[in-house]
């Protein structure tokens, strides 16, 4: 990828992030932090990319992949799991007012 | 599959992301915001699968299913009071898988641009201190690892380790073909700093750690996701990392403790700020029999829940409780700090599993002036965040941090296990004051007493 096209796509997710949840309520500060915690789960992606290139007759290269797709499936299952069960508690709830 | 709808597809997935933390921000769509973002990562993962010259298919697929099926067992079993562990635990998981992503790249002696070498190093520094520190927040948090472990010269070994480290992760950056051993010991010191940094850290600062490492993961994220050259993954990383890194911040503020004081001088006893004025007055008892008279002819009760409450499982008796007071005509509402629990919002997450409805609950900034013309504030395991000290002397390590006035209240009740000091070991004067009675005993069996009382009472 181009240099700065890459730079610039930094700077423009990192002012997304910031904005996206600048106005969250404290009740859902952990539900969030669970959230993010899954969205970064994404890193499985990458990581089956690096084993689906890594050499089948390099048993060294072989298990950091599969280490590497095994933590990023953990972290995308586990997180999805949590946060869902911590947001199923806003279910049905009366929403409160102010939203604060 | 062709190359272009496996490209337009990272890309959707990537806004679908976005639209899902976003949704997530407010508790009326946040349901919706997981699931969305629950199906855009299934999209992306099975896309995946489809890229050109993929091999070790068979291997991918028992990693994926392993990896998932453990954590998903996992989360769905866990107790909802010991989720922030698994929140950390889950998290260094991702930041162990972006640096065993750059250790392969450096394995397969792909990386050869120096700009592309600098971010999978800085990827792996990160993704390492993740998996390493969040780990040592989990042993902490489960009960495993008890004490809070300090070298002497803590930060000049810190400073030390670091310094060290980067100089590996340079010593790779510039080297055509860096060694194997050079690369281990890059990783093992990463993995070091990690852990060297998070064990002194006391469990009251745990959360704003534990949201530091996940911001840290995100990061890592994004940096291999450019080695990678992979948008989808350099947006999803870069928005969490900076997400992460705002509310990191909210919460420290929320506790008074700068980001850097947490890392660099942990709260620990009484040492970290002296000890503080001397406190005067006596501890005054309280039977759950008079507890339940003061509760059921008050008109407004204030529940202050606490960490306490939690463990004990009180929580259901507690709304039970309420609810026998709102049907003798008591208003009871419910008055959380900010990081009452072990996280923000942990409260309010254990609250409303018990069924208490949102709006009586309310937040510092919302009840605190109210205190006064509240009759009863009732302290269910809850300590350093009701301790007056933090408005009152300068010299204790809690001064400034923002607190719950209860002290201001007309009567208050404090359900506690022991005369001990709070969980960061310092003596609370709310205590002494000649308003406050406690009510010794475990929140679930002093609460279930005074239910008992309560229901005599309306007999």
């Amino acid at each position: 990828m181009e240099g700065y096209a890459a730079l610039y796509i930094f700077m423009l997710a990192a002012f997304t992030g910031y904005e996206v949840i600048s106005r969250v309520p404290v009740i859902l500060h952990t539900p969030l932090m669970s959230g993010s915690n899954f969205v970064h789960g994404v890193v499985l992606v990458g990581a089956m990319v690096v084993l689906g290139h890594a050499d089948p007759e390099e048993p060294v290269q072989l298990v950091i992949g599969f280490v590497a797709v095994f933590l990023g499936a953990a972290n995308a299952a586990g997180g999805y799991v949590v946060t869902e069960r911590m947001l199923a508690m806003f279910k049905g709830g009366n929403k409160k007012e102010g939203g604060a | 599959m062709a190359n272009w709808f496996i490209q337009a597809s990272y890309f959707i997935v990537a806004v679908v992301f976005i639209l899902g933390l976003k949704a997530m921000s407010s508790p009326v769509t946040a349901r919706k915001g997981i699931v969305w973002a629950g199906y855009a990562m299934v999209a992306a993962t099975v896309v995946t699968f489809f890229m050109p010259d993929l091999h070790n298919v068979g291997l991918m697929v028992l990693a994926i299913v392993s990896g998932g099926a453990v954590a998903w067992w996992s989360g769905k079993t866990v107790k909802m009071t010991d989720m922030p562990q698994m929140v950390a635990i889950y998290n260094g998981m991702g930041g162990g898988a972006a640096a065993a992503i750059a250790a392969l790249e450096f394995a397969r002696g792909e990386i050869n641009d120096p700009v592309v070498a600098t971010l999978a190093v800085l990827g792996a520094l990160i993704g390492s201190v993740a998996f390493s520190g969040s780990c040592i927040a989990y042993a902490k948090l489960q009960g495993i690892m008890k004490n809070a472990f300090r070298l002497p010269n803590q930060n000049l070994v810190n400073i030390g380790l670091a310094v060290l480290t980067a100089v590996l992760g340079l010593a790779i950056i510039v080297a055509d073909a860096p060694s194997s051993t050079l690369i281990v010991l890059f990783f093992v010191l990463a993995l070091a700093l990690g852990a060297i940094l998070t064990s002194p850290i006391g469990g009251a600062d745990m959360p704003v750690v534990i949201s530091l490492l996940n911001a840290f993961t995100g990061l890592a994220v994004g940096f291999e996701g450019y080695v990678l050259g992979n948008p989808a993954l350099i947006v999803a990383g870069i928005v969490v990392g900076a997400s992460g890194t705002l509310l990191t911040q909210l919460m420290a503020k929320a506790m008074n403790r700068p980001i850097t004081n947490v890392i660099f001088t942990p709260l620990s006893g009484g040492a970290a700020g002296g000890e503080g004025e001397a406190i005067e007055g006596t501890m005054k008892e309280f039977s759950a029999l008079d507890a339940a008279s003061v509760m059921r002819y008050a008109s407004k009760v204030a529940i202050v829940p606490g960490y306490g409450m939690a463990v004990a499982g009180a929580q259901h008796k507690v709304w039970e409780m309420a609810q026998l007071l709102e049907e003798g005509g008591v208003e009871v509402v419910f008055a959380i700090h900010p990081v009452a629990g072990r996280m923000p919002g942990h409260m309010n997450v254990l609250l409303a599993e018990a069924g208490v409805p949102y709006d009586k609950i309310f937040d510092l900034e919302e009840i605190n002036a109210d205190f006064p013309q509240i009759d009863v504030a009732l302290v269910i395991g809850a300590n350093d965040v009701v301790n007056p000290v933090a408005r009152t002397d300068k010299t204790s390590p809690i001064y400034g941090m923002p607190i719950l006035n209860v002290d201001m209240a007309q009567n208050v009740i404090v359900v506690k296990r022991g005369k001990g000091a709070g969980y960061s070991g310092i003596e609370n004067a709310l205590f002494y004051k000649d308003n406050c009675r406690m009510l010794y005993g475990s929140a679930q069996e002093a609460i279930a007493q005074v239910i008992t009382h309560v229901k005599a009472l309306e007999s």
